[in-house]
């Protein structure tokens, strides 16, 4: 049996050999030991988590790797049937917004909270890129608990990067667009009406909750990326700009006239002074503040009414401007904090910034004039160097922690390797498709954790199994712990990925959080046992406190609602043991369904359409008996006089 | 290791089978030379867990059964009620009669271990056709949930 295992495993070593060589196609850039480096055996852990943005999909997924394999969607800024985020009442206000409630949205960037520099793995905030938002996402729960809008912005692009100890989140507009306040103005008044606002919002280092601290006020123009700034360059944010052009039409070519956008420099401390001293203007605005209570398990909105704006062109001395060649995308801070790493994605040469030369330069005043009352410094005087022949079109920069950069190709679609000291070019990879953001971990902090580069691709074409027209898109993971790059991983992702962090798991998965406490459950409606279990009419609400353990929903039989209630099914799941959840629904629920961690509640609300007996069921197969788990109310014709019973198991009691 | 505990269990078990209705000395002979402390537990009806002894005190402690009753409304009378019937579960009345008090904790706190390893806890298992769910009860909280079973027993 062996030898012929053995002799069937040769031809097909042989025949893939020489599928490979005829095709030169999609499957020649692995190695021999690539199956081994990204295999994890079944019923083992992967070594590191990797959170991933969703794109247009709008919520965050988490893989594992060296696997690849999906762990989790976490439900971020878009509606998730798997488990009623959005739809359960206790959910909807984290989709709030001063636009009125927004079920998707277009998830873009993220940033794992920081210590020190160095990844803690206690938060991981993700940006909305369309109605412009921060989420706070709890790395015990792996849940979001936070959404805060953010006022005077076009589009939540550049964010949420974060400063060395998550002292600020940051906010850059993608779109200038006129102030809140004065919004009527004509779209070619653009230079004259329109700003941008790079936004920075306050982290309190206990509870994690977020604030807008201030907004510097900049001229109209695009802001794409930013980085924080670490060990020496600690106090300082690095955003990138494309349309210094001004521009408000045809940006393809408008927004690519001036040889030189720039890298904006803000030197957060001194931001801090102004703030302290009572500088800036303060505005009114109206935006959005949702946070999660995880002890009533219950989403709410609070509204914020100012945002504080300091002006660069009044307040001295914290804001300056870097030239950058052709609409540079990444802004990218090496390890040593020393390097600030600028991608123009129309340039032929990768810029390096020396952030010892800029303050030389800020000391010497050093200056190439001034953007609308902002100083620029001099390219030759900021400059470290730049990479020659990089390859076509380079967007993003991680860093691994022996003084090397990756910087992802999306034009000639690679992976380029270079040193940040010397500038040399090192190596290069093949990426399928048209790479746009690409990962080490912890590859953007004072400590990456290497070993990996991941790349994030827009295309896939042939890559996999075709399924019609709209494909997957991909990641794929190459080894790195070697000179050369070498390819050994594609996984399938979830949306459009663009920039991700990957996390060893050992900073994350020892706090992650099993159970909620039936004890701690402070939810208004919970029934914390069966004795609590019951059904309330206020007026045409009908509320039912409903418990769930295996095999049994209590009440199960409901009578004396009528056509027209407003039912609201508060299901308490009693279970207090790791994976045990259960979910609900109810014939005709508009609302879908909820699926209840153990010790949780939520609500599924139904309004009570006409007369009849309804089903409805536990969602989630929970046991031997789980189709048991079933009951029903009866639906009586409005004025009816049904008295209102409930019970479980015994004659319902009224 | 396990592995080696079931077949020194299944050993002694068949030498005990074999030495059925010999002399005394034959009897002797077959008690197992080396029990676990495991194994001594299960086999005087204390099941297994951390709880090797309870000190149970006359009158009952008050506090202790008011705290029972309301972990048990929470946590337990979802399957479990005070009579004699069985819903999910057995119903509770008789428990502290039928069962030691090592055995009613063990299998509040250690249920997944009990369902493993004890014989009683598998019968109960066959009967119900529901695994006892694990829910999270401390060995304070087992012990104030077995004096309100006490106290549900008629005892004073």
């Amino acid at each position: 049996m062996k030898k012929v295992l053995f002799f069937a495993g040769a031809m097909l070593l042989i025949v893939v050999a020489l599928y490979q060589c005829k095709t030169k196609g999609a499957a020649t850039a692995t190695t021999s030991d690539a199956a081994e480096k990204a295999y994890v055996a079944p019923g083992t852990h992967d070594e590191f988590y990797n959170f991933v943005s969703g794109g247009f999909n709008g919520n965050v997924s988490v893989y594992g790797l060296p696997s690849g394999r999906l762990l989790k969607i976490i439900p971020t800024f878009t509606v998730f049937p798997e488990n009623g985020y959005g739809f359960s009442e206790e959910t909807k206000a984290m989709l709030t917004t001063s636009h009125g409630w927004i079920p998707w949205d277009d998830q873009h960037h993220m940033s794992v909270s920081e210590t020190d520099g160095i990844q803690d793995g206690r938060w991981l905030f993700a940006n909305a890129n369309n109605t412009p938002r921060v989420a706070r996402i709890d790395l015990t729960t792996f849940k979001t608990v936070e959404i805060l809008e953010v006022p005077n912005s076009g589009g939540n692009h550049s964010s949420p990067f974060i400063t060395e100890n998550t002292e600020y989140v940051v906010a850059g507009t993608r779109f200038s667009v006129p102030l809140d306040g004065k919004p009527d103005v004509p779209i070619d008044s653009y230079k004259e009406n329109f700003n941008g606002t790079l936004s920075f919002i306050s982290v309190d280092p206990g509870n994690g909750h977020m604030k807008i601290a201030f907004q510097v006020l900049m001229p109209g123009m695009a802001f794409d990326l930013a980085r924080g700034g670490r060990g020496p360059s600690k106090d300082w944010m690095f955003f990138s700009c494309y349309n210094s052009e001004q521009a408000n039409t045809l940006l393809e070519v408008n927004a690519s006239q001036n040889d030189k956008d720039f890298i904006i420099a803000v030197n957060w401390k001194k931001a801090e002074e102004y703030v302290k001293a009572g500088q800036g203007k303060r505005m009114t605005t109206r935006y959005a503040h949702n946070m999660l209570n995880e002890e009533t398990h219950t989403a709410s909105t609070s509204w914020e009414n100012e945002v504080l704006l300091l002006d660069p062109t009044e307040l001295a001395d914290f804001v300056y401007l870097m030239p950058c060649p052709k609409s540079p995308h990444g802004c990218d801070v090496d390890p040593t904090g020393k390097y600030i790493a600028a991608s123009g994605k129309l340039a032929a040469v990768i810029p390096v910034f020396s952030f010892d030369n800029m303050l030389k330069a800020i000391a010497d005043k050093n200056y190439d004039g001034e953007y609308n009352g902002i100083p620029v410094l001099k390219y030759d005087a900021v400059l470290h160097g730049e990479v020659q022949k990089p390859g076509l079109g380079p967007l993003h920069t991680e860093f691994d922690a022996n003084g090397n950069a990756y910087t992802s190709m999306f034009v000639s679609s690679e992976i380029v390797k270079w040193n940040v000291e010397s500038l040399e070019v090192l190596d290069r990879v093949p990426t399928y498709y048209s790479i746009g953001h690409l990962c080490v971990p912890g590859g953007d902090t004072k400590k990456p954790w290497g070993k990996y580069v991941i790349a994030y691709n827009k295309i896939t074409k042939d890559r996999f199994l075709p399924t019609g027209p709209e494909l997957t898109q991909s990641a794929q993971l190459y080894d790195i712990s070697g000179d050369k790059m070498k390819l050994i991983l594609d996984f399938p992702t979830i949306g459009e990925p663009h920039y991700a962090n990957a996390v060893p798991a050992d900073l994350i998965k020892d706090k992650s959080v099993k159970i909620y406490k039936l004890e701690d459950n402070k939810h208004p409606y919970v029934a914390k046992g069966e004795g609590e279990a019951k059904v309330e009419r206020r007026g045409n609400e009908v509320h039912v406190y409903m418990t769930a353990i295996r095999s049994h929903l209590t009440p199960d039989n409901i009578e004396g609602v009528k056509v027209g209630d407003d039912v609201y099914f508060h299901v308490t799941n009693l279970e207090q043991d790791w994976d045990i959840p259960h979910g609900f629904t109810i014939k005709g629920s508009k609302t879908t369904e909820i699926l209840v961690m153990p010790g949780e509640t939520q609500t599924l609300y139904w309004k009570a359409e006409k007369a009849g007996v309804i089903p409805f069921y536990c969602t989630d197969f929970c046991s031997a008996l789980h189709q048991e788990m079933q009951g029903y109310v009866r639906v009586s014709p409005t004025g009816s006089n049904v008295p209102l019973k409930f019970g479980t198991g015994v004659e319902p009691v009224q | 290791m396990k592995a080696l505990h079931s077949f020194i269990l299944l050993l002694s078990l068949t030498l005990a089978a074999c030495g059925g209705g010999t002399s005394n000395e034959s009897e002797a002979q077959a008690t197992p030379p080396a029990m676990t402390p495991e194994e001594k537990m299960l086999a005087e009806g204390k099941g297994v867990g951390e709880i090797k002894f309870v000190e149970l005190k006359t009158p009952l402690e008050a506090e202790r059964v008011d705290r029972g009753k309301a972990i048990y409304d929470m946590k337990c009378a979802a399957c479990h009620k005070l009579t004699d019937k069985r819903f999910v579960g057995p119903g509770f009345q008789d428990v502290t009669n039928r069962r030691k008090p090592e055995w009613i904790m063990n299998m509040v706190t250690n249920v997944e271990v009990m369902l493993e390893k004890d014989e009683e806890a598998q019968k109960l298992l066959q009967l119900c056709l529901t695994r006892m769910p694990n829910q999270n009860v401390s060995i304070g909280d087992a012990r104030d949930i077995l004096e309100f079973m006490r106290s549900n027993d008629g005892e004073k």
